[in-house]
């Protein structure tokens, strides 16, 4: 299957801090959890996979893809108009733009709020809302950052429901985690980053039951910080 | 002084601080966005503007003299002495404020409306459009600034208008003349309604902003 994000030689330095990939590939309706503790790299890789980082060496290059970063701006506006504003960017009249934008917020439980300002929505709620708006723009890549990270429970199942809902749809989606639990229940592979080189490139079972390197299987028991 | 002419007074003082704002907002507000997007425009950037807050009215008003009066080099225009003179040197002391109000209160919000917009992949030319929608408040308070500037200012409106009674005569101007004549009494009735004007329009720009 021809993958819809593919990265090769990757390398950006920032002060004392690289981070490199040698070679990587996402299809079409794979979740691939990048793993790590703090500083490790995980945002860095995505705003490169994201080309809003440009890349020291090496190459993006694959289908459209967008990055939701871990606190996702929102505009000063309604929901409604947060919802729709990437179509709006990409040129979508105001009138088909709302429409196929309530529609979106009924998908994620947040219509009865779509008039409302957005800053008024919980954490949670404007998480579904970045969400909503990143998923209207039809990307075939999902970068995400953290979604999930300071969310309550029922707010975290919500998220990741829509995120396999969007694996389904054919998207490949790349999620930064610090949350093992959440990156068994979604990712097929995994990711993992250490000083801004990757440690291990895996499966996800395999990953979780029998990570082949002494780091991984520090940073799974909770030795790593 | 008749009601009639404190009227008069009142509506071309309204109507030329109004116009200066306006006038200057037009580069005031692109100037003030543009800078912000470009990371501020500089610490020399930053302080040119900044000193333009003090520009002394008086030496506006007299370089503006100096370029419209007859042998000036825009003496051809015959400004000189009118309203419209008085709105030019209004907008001079007003665009520094408005500038930079803009540029305070835009720069905050930069690298936020940035990321959303390219990681949405929209382009780096979309930002400044949606970083106008976003400063909707600092727009409300530079427009009120600049407004209190010009409205307030009598050092370079009389130097250019002259304050000829019913035709260049504003608030500031025939409060400087009521004094002048030992009129105190009038003079500090001019200056209520020049604070109650300056309240209005300051209010209802807040109103806009909340809107």
């Amino acid at each position: 299957m021809r993958p819809v994000l593919r990265a090769e030689g990757l390398r950006h330095r920032r002060g004392g801090f690289a981070l490199e990939v040698g070679s990587l590939e996402v299809h079409p309706g794979e979740v691939l959890a990048v793993l790590g503790p703090s500083g490790s790299g995980k945002t860095t890789l995505l705003r490169l996979l994201a080309d809003l980082l440009p890349p020291e060496e090496g190459r993006v290059e694959g289908g459209f893809r967008v990055y939701l970063p871990q606190s996702p701006p929102l505009l000063r506006r309604s929901v409604l108009e947060n919802a729709a504003f990437g179509l709006r960017l990409h040129g979508v009249p105001k009138g088909e733009a709302h429409r196929r934008a309530k529609a979106m917020l009924e998908r994620v439980g947040l219509g009865p709020r779509a008039h409302q300002a957005a800053h008024t929505l919980s954490g949670g709620e404007a998480v579904r809302l970045a969400l909503a708006r990143t998923l209207l723009v039809d990307p075939e890549v999902l970068l995400l950052d953290e979604p999930t990270a300071s969310l309550d429970p029922s707010h975290v199942a919500r998220v990741e429901d829509l995120l396999r809902e969007a694996a389904r749809e054919g998207r490949g989606v790349v999620l930064a985690t610090h949350d093992l639990f959440q990156a068994r229940r979604l990712a097929g592979r995994v990711l993992f980053l250490l000083q801004g080189q990757v440690v291990e490139l895996a499966d996800a079972p395999s990953f979780f039951q029998r990570p082949k390197d002494p780091r991984s299987r520090a940073f799974l028991e909770g030795r790593l910080f | 002084m008749e009601a009639a002419e404190l009227w008069e007074i009142t509506l071309r003082s309204l109507w030329v601080a109004g116009a200066a704002t306006f006038l200057a907002a037009l580069p005031a507000v692109p100037l003030g966005l543009w800078l912000a997007l470009r990371g501020g425009g500089g610490l020399w950037g930053r302080v040119l503007l900044y000193a333009g807050m003090a520009l002394p009215s008086v030496v506006v008003g007299l370089f503006l003299y100096l370029l419209l009066s007859r042998s000036g080099p825009l003496g051809f225009l015959g400004l000189l002495y009118t309203p419209y003179a008085m709105v030019l040197a209004e907008a001079v002391l007003a665009f520094p404020l408005i500038a930079s109000f803009v540029l305070s209160g835009a720069r905050g919000r930069v690298e936020e409306v940035r990321l959303l917009v390219r990681s949405l992949g929209g382009k780096e030319a979309q930002v400044l459009p949606t970083l106008f929608g976003e400063s909707r408040r600092t727009l409300a308070a530079a427009l009120a600034a600049g407004f209190g500037g010009a409205i307030s200012e009598v050092g370079a409106a009389t130097l250019v208008g002259g304050d000829i009674r019913h035709h260049t005569r504003v608030l500031t101007t025939a409060i400087v003349v009521e004094t002048r004549k030992g009129e105190l009494e009038a003079a500090l009735a001019l200056g209520m309604v020049l604070l109650g004007v300056a309240l209005l329009v300051t209010a209802l720009l807040v109103l806009l902003e909340r809107e």
